[in-house]
Formats: C-alpha cells, structure tokens, sequence
C-alpha cells in the first residue's frame, strides 16, 4: 500500500461548453490521481473529452467545476500571477508538430520562447548554452539550430514541440497525441525518447492518445473515456488482460493486431457515439451496450473501486449478462 | 495458358514527378499480380510510393508533374497505358474502383447522397433515372445505412456512415477491383472494425479483388492474403501474409514490425529503424534502405538489390538476408 501523497489530485472536473443546441458536456465529472514519476494514459475515441481533460487540468482552459490539485494546493483557483509561475512546473506537447510551432521562428527561437517568456537564463550565453542542451537531450543534431519548422520532417518537428516544454525543467507534462502525426518508425523513436527522458528526470506524464497499443506501451495506469466520463481506470496489465467495462472491452476488441492468425471474438458495436449535448440521466454507453439493462437507462453508474487500484463505472461489472443474447466477451484473444 | 488467369499484372511499372528540387523516383520497377478474388496489402510509410501507385493503375497520376515512365499495366490482359481516356473513364468506377482516405472530402457536400450514388450507376449502367436512384437505395442498404437517410446530405451522417457511403458508391456498379487508399486511416478504432467487418462481408458477397493500401500491419493480418511492403518507391518484400508476420524477410520488414509496440508483451525500449526516411530526390545509391541497415555490407551501396524468392512465393529484394535461404536451397538440390 502506497503512503505518499499522490503529485496531482483531480477531483470532479467539469467543463462545459455553450452551444446553440445547449450545453456540450465535454468533460463530466472526472476524478483521478496521480503519484509522483508516473504516467497515466488517457484513451478514448475522437470526441471522448480527452483532449479536453488534458488541457483543464493544467488551465489551458477554465474549468466549469472542480478541483485540479496539484501537491495538495488546487491551481484552479490560483490568481493569476501564481498561476503564471505554476506554469513552468505544468507544461504540454501537442499532437499536430505542423501547427504547434510558429512558422517564422527558427529552431533555436522556437525553443528560446519560453526561457524569454519567463526571464529565465537572461543572458545570451547562458541561453544559448542551455538551447544547445536541451537539443541534445530530445536528440536535434546541433547544425539545425538556424532550420525553420517546414524544413523538417514530423519527428523532428515533434522534438522541437517536447525541448520546449522542456525547457523550463517542468515536473508535470501533459503529452496530447504527441505521436498521432507520425509514422510507425518515427512514432518508435520519438516513445523511446519519453521513456528515457522520464527516467533521466523523473518526470509525470498524462499521455492521451487514441491509439491503444500506444499508450499501453508508455503508461502505468490507463483511464478510458467515453463521452466525458471516466469508464475504467486500472493499470494497464489488468486493463487489458481483463477489462471490466462493456466499452473496454469492445474497445480492446477492435485493435488489430499485426499477427497473423491471431483473431480474436470482436465485438462490433453497434451505431455511432452519442452527442454530448445535454446528455440524458444514465449510462452515457447504454445506446451502444450489448449488457443493458433497466436500471442503466435511468441511474448513472459511479465509478467504483472494485476491488484495490481498480476502478470502472459499469452497474454490472463482473456480472454482465447479455441483452439480446449477443456474444459474450471472452478474455481469450485467441479463437481459431 | 496458365490455369489461373490474372486479373492484374504491373511489369516494371515506374513513376516519375518532375519537380524544381529534381525527379521524384515516386515508384521504381514495380512488378505486381493479383489474381481474380485475391486480397493484397500494399504496406509503406508516408512517401514509400503506395498512393502513387494505386493513381498509376488508375491512370490518374497528376500530369504535371507525374509522368508514367516505363512499364506495364496489364488488367484482365490488357495494358491500360494504352488505352484512350474515353476508355479509361468507362473502367473507372465500372470495373476498377477507389476508396479515398477522407471519407469528409471525397462526397459533394451540395448533393444528397442517394444522387451521389445513382451518378455513378448512370454513367456506367444504360438506366433510366429512377431505376439508378432505386439502385442507390438498395446500394446504401447494403452498406447498413436506412432507405430514409438516402435523402441526407454527407454532412448529416458521422465520419463512419460516410465511408460506408463512399464504399457503396465504390461498389455501384459491381467492380471486379476494389482499391481501398487507407480507408479506415480516418475514423475512430471502433468505427474502423464495422468499417472493416463491412468490406469483408461484401466482399465475400460479390468476390471484387481488393487491394488494400495501409500502414497499419494489424489491417493488414486482417484484409489480406498477400502483402507488398514498399521502402522509397520500391518494393523490397512481396510474400503470402503468412510467411511474411511469420519470418519477415527484408530488414526494413523486420524494422517495421518492431516499431510496433506489443499488446501481448511488456517491452521497456522499442527497437527501432535507425536515421529516417531518404530525401526522394536524392535516394541513397545501391539499395536505398541501407544506410539505415543492420545488416548491411559493403555491397549494398553498390549495387542495387534484385528481387530473390527465398522460399515459394516469399520475395526479398535483400541479398544479405536471402543468401542463407538460397544456399540451403542449394544444398537441399544438390
């Protein structure tokens, strides 16, 4: 059992947006945490709230409700001026490296920008010494210090977008879809990097991404979304050894697997997402869900702690029993 | 003649885009064949030739700068380099037929989707309006989507029941080739495997052969009988799927799959494909891949790397990695 304190703390984050259809309840009601080191993967299709969350929580964007603490003290409701210093400890890599930098800038301003922002190395040499550091720790070679962004490819570009969110030695880094861009053999590179860079610095990732394979290679315990809401949150072994939720495992079903003969019982569900806007009382997956009952219609499943570190918000975990006499979920991945 | 006929067969196919940076090799030699039914992945990263291919074969390789260098295109024995356009719009759509990516831009967002369909059965079917308009319908319905929605706009359907749109569309007119340019690539992992599960099923149902564009080798294990991986416009490894996810051959094939992290078990470090993809203006000479190889020698700068079948049917433009194949088989002979 683990007596410290976990590094952040996220209880009943909430935000809404207004839209002329009513309120779009992108992220509802999600509590998590998160220990000190660790990365917590954050999945779920287009539309889910992820991105959403990532941003929230660290104030990119203003909650509608709930806490996001940090080392006990809730950064949601810093002032403004303690907000601006808290960001140097929380920082974000985006998914799309085409986008997230400025084209104008050369590599060497691109990374300068938040050491000027935040007046940290003042003098030129110094700054320099340190943007030259920081390009060998994400692995730029030194001679692209002058090359602008579209003289570089993906990954490299993806480097650029982490030695900035580097730069200000955070503790905390939210990763969205750092990899999505990129090809298989780039992808590779740029998870290896992570992974290294987080034993070198200790450093506490949020990775959100929809690519399942992905984030069970990088993190230590997945949450899945659907809809703004938490479904599951386990470690990754349980997670995908034996998924609780109806949608985890539907979700993990649908993977396909670079193996050949290796098939599994997939699950295809049926119909699309539901609209997020003003989503009626229930569970938010009982349209799409092959176990659904009465009472899934009507009362919204908490997420419960089943048993130590396990956690889903399903009214019949454990016992589903199929609607329509569909086929069940088995763990087996392999069928013949 | 051989017992089994052909339904395509690409002999030294190559394609070239003139740009002001130098000629694009875009695709080098390509030899290719697929019989009637089969299924073959076509497997690259971003720039390996794979689109550029599918468009040669259709014919529609922007022009300029694209430019079909040399090569054959034999479809049911005969080569569609020679044909006139007039010839060419009746084969597409009729009896070849693509699937974009972007289910989001390949539909006219002004038109109903019905109207969209019955288009394409109009122009290669001699139809009344109605009788295309009808045909649309039950097209639509076979890909799952409901008589009332043939009305819709693509705007009003989610990013999956376009792509099943598109697919109908594809199918109309009953083609006996179906290239699908990374059709799920777009949607939600989810979305993919109705989408995939959907393809599968036609297929079986009105025997189109398909060829499968992806970088996704899960698609891959999945849809395809054969795979071509392609490295720089060329293709280095041709092989049954089987043979190919069972004992990878070409050193990029072997990088490929290491790149992708595994569900079924824990790996702290990904092995991965040193130094990046070559500047396609300025490919690397000898085999283009090896600068970025493990195994490669002295003579793999030198001298280009000709296909050699290491086992029926199993290619690997690779003469360090097939050499040990070919001396058993040597041996085994003698």
């Amino acid at each position: 059992m683990e007596h410290t304190k976990p590094m952040v703390e996220v209880k009943d984050l909430k935000k809404y947006f207004k839209t002329k259809r009513g309120m779009l309840h992108a992220v509802d009601g999600v509590s998590f945490s998160i220990s000190k080191g660790e990365t917590l993967g954050l999945v779920g299709e287009s539309g889910c709230g992820k991105s959403t969350l990532g941003r929230v929580m660290i104030r990119l964007l203003e909650p509608s409700g709930g806490e996001a603490r940090f080392w006990g003290e809730n950064i949601l409701a810093y002032p403004a001026r303690k907000m601006k210093e808290m960001r140097k400890r929380v920082q974000i890599v985006f998914q799309d490296p085409y986008s997230s930098l400025n084209p104008r800038l050369s590599v060497s301003e691109l990374i300068a920008e938040p050491l000027l922002v935040n007046r940290v190395y003042p003098g030129a040499a110094e700054r320099n010494r340190k943007i030259a550091e920081l390009m060998d720790t994400v692995g730029l070679a030194r001679r692209l210090i002058n090359a602008y962004p579209h003289e570089l490819d993906g990954g490299r570009r993806q480097r650029i977008g982490i030695a900035r969110s580097l730069a200000l030695s955070p503790e905390f880094i939210v990763l969205d879809e750092p990899v999505s861009a990129l090809d298989v053999c780039i992808q590779a590179q740029i998870l290896n990097l992570l992974n290294s860079l987080q034993k070198q610095f200790g450093y506490t990732y949020v990775f959100i991404s929809h690519n399942l394979s992905v984030v069970k290679h990088v993190s230590d315990r997945i949450a899945v979304m659907y809809l703004g809401k938490i479904v599951e949150l386990s470690d990754y072994r349980s997670l995908f050894s034996e998924p609780l939720h109806p949608y985890t495992q539907a979700l993990l079903s649908a993977i396909p697997l670079p193996k050949f003969g290796k098939k599994r019982n997939r699950i295809i569900l049926e119909g699309d997402v539901p609209s997020p806007i003003e989503p009626p009382e229930g569970c938010r997956f009982q349209g799409r869900c092959l176990y659904r009952q009465e009472i899934c219609t009507v009362k919204t499943p908490e997420l419960r702690e089943l048993e130590p570190g396990r956690f889903v918000a399903c009214h019949f975990a454990r016992a589903l029993v199929p609607a329509g006499g569909k086929g069940q979920y088995n763990g087996e991945r392999t069928v013949s | 003649m051989e017992e089994k006929r052909l339904l395509l067969d690409i002999q030294d196919l190559s394609i070239r885009y003139e740009t002001e940076g130098g000629a694009v090799h875009a695709v080098e030699h390509l030899n290719l064949s697929l019989a009637p039914g089969e299924n073959l992945g076509f497997v690259g990263e971003t720039g390996a030739g794979k689109t550029t291919s599918a468009l040669g074969i259709m014919r529609l390789v922007p022009s300029p700068p694209g430019r079909i260098v040399s090569g054959k295109i034999l479809f049911e024995g005969e080569d569609l380099l020679n044909k006139s356009e007039e010839e060419m719009r009746a084969i597409r759509g009729g009896k070849i037929a693509m699937i974009f990516q972007d289910p989001m831009t390949s539909l006219n967002p002004v038109i109903t989707v019905d109207k969209q369909i019955a288009e394409m059965v109009l122009l290669h079917n001699d139809m009344t309006k109605e009788q295309a308009e009808e045909r649309a319908v039950e097209m639509l319905e076979l890909v799952g989507i409901k008589r009332e929605r043939a009305r819709d706009y693509p705007h009003q359907f989610s990013g999956g029941m376009k792509q099943r749109v598109v697919i109908a569309i594809a199918l109309a007119c009953n083609p006996v080739l179906l290239i699908a340019d990374e059709p799920t690539t777009a949607l939600d992992v989810t979305i993919q495997a109705q989408v995939l599960e959907l393809m599968q099923e036609l297929r079986r149902k009105i025997n189109t052969s398909l060829i499968m564009i992806t970088h996704d080798l899960g698609i891959v294990a999945e849809m395809c009988d054969k795979v071509a991986i392609m490295y720089a416009g060329k293709v280095v490894e041709y092989a049954a799927t089987e043979a190919l996810f069972n004992h990878p051959g070409h050193p990029y094939t072997e990088g490929l799959f290491n790149s992708i992290p595994d569900l079924d078990s824990d790996e702290e470090e990904l092995k991965v494909i040193r130094g990046l993809m070559p500047d396609p203006t300025n490919l690397p000479g000898g085999c283009a891949f090896h600068p970025r190889c493990p195994y490669a020698v002295e003579e793999c700068s030198r001298t280009a790397p000709s296909m050699a079948e290491i086992e029926p049917g199993h290619f690997v433009a690779c003469p360090v990695r097939a050499r040990p194949y070919l001396d058993r088989g040597k041996q085994g002979v003698e």
